[in-house]
């Protein structure tokens, strides 16, 4: 009985452990993807600005 | 492969797709009328012409590009100085379709991110909601106190405008996750509270100026680029749930 249950909660935490796993990539994807549009959408820097201006009139992000 | 690579292979394969075909769009909507405002916001010294007219023709070639230094609003007058540009014709549209994809593969990261958090399979149809959530939260929320602007319109300070779009971006997705998936009442009123909340505080306002761009030319911006935006999030919906359930199997 008690290896049962230690079976039973190491695979709970293994389950747990992946979920973490799959959390922290997807967050990490996200954060990459939010740094990617930021860059492109609303960087000051004049060069960004000038090559992606069209883009950014076109998809109402904040231009000038 | 590990979920991340999973997230990253979709989102570039649909961003990618999507990017092109709403740069395709763009070339006969947003940036037509882009160039034709131009012609207004390089003019400073032309005499205005009728509300109602429309240049008859595309710019000539020299003047489409964008030239910060000859703004003629003073509210928005902003020099660039003798920055980078990409030159007219084919250099600058192939700067407008690498923005084009780098913002849907960003956004697609997002979704795949997203799909990767809902621990079971997205069917296209799901994704395409999702996509739809993505219009409302990046084009629609934003768009109704900061609506597409063409080049030469008078606007408020561009990092007051900033803050406030991507706090109203937030909101709405905060917003609309609360009525999604939240079943208690409670939670549908905070959630069209914190909707409505950042048009209540109210956008940035554009100082009074003139410009000559005609209404009917922003009044068309605004449709093309709501449109364009439509038919991309619907697209990279779609395309991301697509791409990321044959990743995640493999």
């Amino acid at each position: 009985m008690p290896q049962a249950q230690t079976a039973q909660l190491s695979a709970t935490t293994n389950v747990a452990a992946t979920n973490v796993n799959v959390v922290v990539q997807a967050v990490l994807a996200m954060a990459l993807g939010l740094f990617v549009v930021g860059v492109v959408g609303f960087s000051h820097i004049s060069a960004v600005h000038n090559a992606a201006h069209d883009v950014r009139h076109a998809n109402a992000f904040p231009c000038h | 492969m590990s979920v991340f690579r999973s997230i990253v292979f979709s989102a570039v394969l649909a961003g990618l797709v999507a990017g092109l075909a709403t740069t395709a769009v763009q070339m006969v909507g947003t940036v037509r009328l882009i160039q034709q405002a131009e012609v207004y916001e390089k003019k400073p010294e032309a005499p205005a012409p009728a509300a109602s007219s429309m240049p008859a023709n595309a710019p000539a070639p020299g003047t489409s590009g964008h030239d910060h230094d000859q703004h003629q609003i003073a509210a928005a007058a902003h020099d660039h100085g003798d920055a980078w540009e990409p030159e007219a014709g084919f250099q600058r549209n192939a700067f407008t379709a690498g923005a084009s994809v780098l913002t849907a593969i960003g956004f697609a990261l997002l979704l795949a991110g997203i799909f990767a958090l809902r621990g079971r399979p997205v069917a296209w149809r799901e994704g395409l909601f999702w996509g739809l959530g993505g219009f409302a939260v990046f084009v629609a929320a934003p768009g109704l106190g900061l609506p597409p602007e063409v080049p030469g319109q008078p606007v408020a300070d561009l990092t007051l405008r900033q803050t406030w779009w991507i706090g109203t971006a937030c909101a709405t997705a905060a917003g609309l996750g609360l009525l999604v998936f939240r079943r208690e009442p409670w939670a549908a009123m905070l959630g069209l509270g914190v909707i409505a909340l950042p048009h209540v505080i109210g956008a940035p306002q554009a100082p009074v100026g003139t410009t000559d761009v005609p209404t009917t030319l922003a009044h068309s911006f605004v449709v093309a680029a709501v449109l364009t935006g439509l038919m991309f999030w619907a697209l990279l919906g779609v395309l991301t749930s697509i791409a990321y359930a044959r990743f995640s199997r493999s």
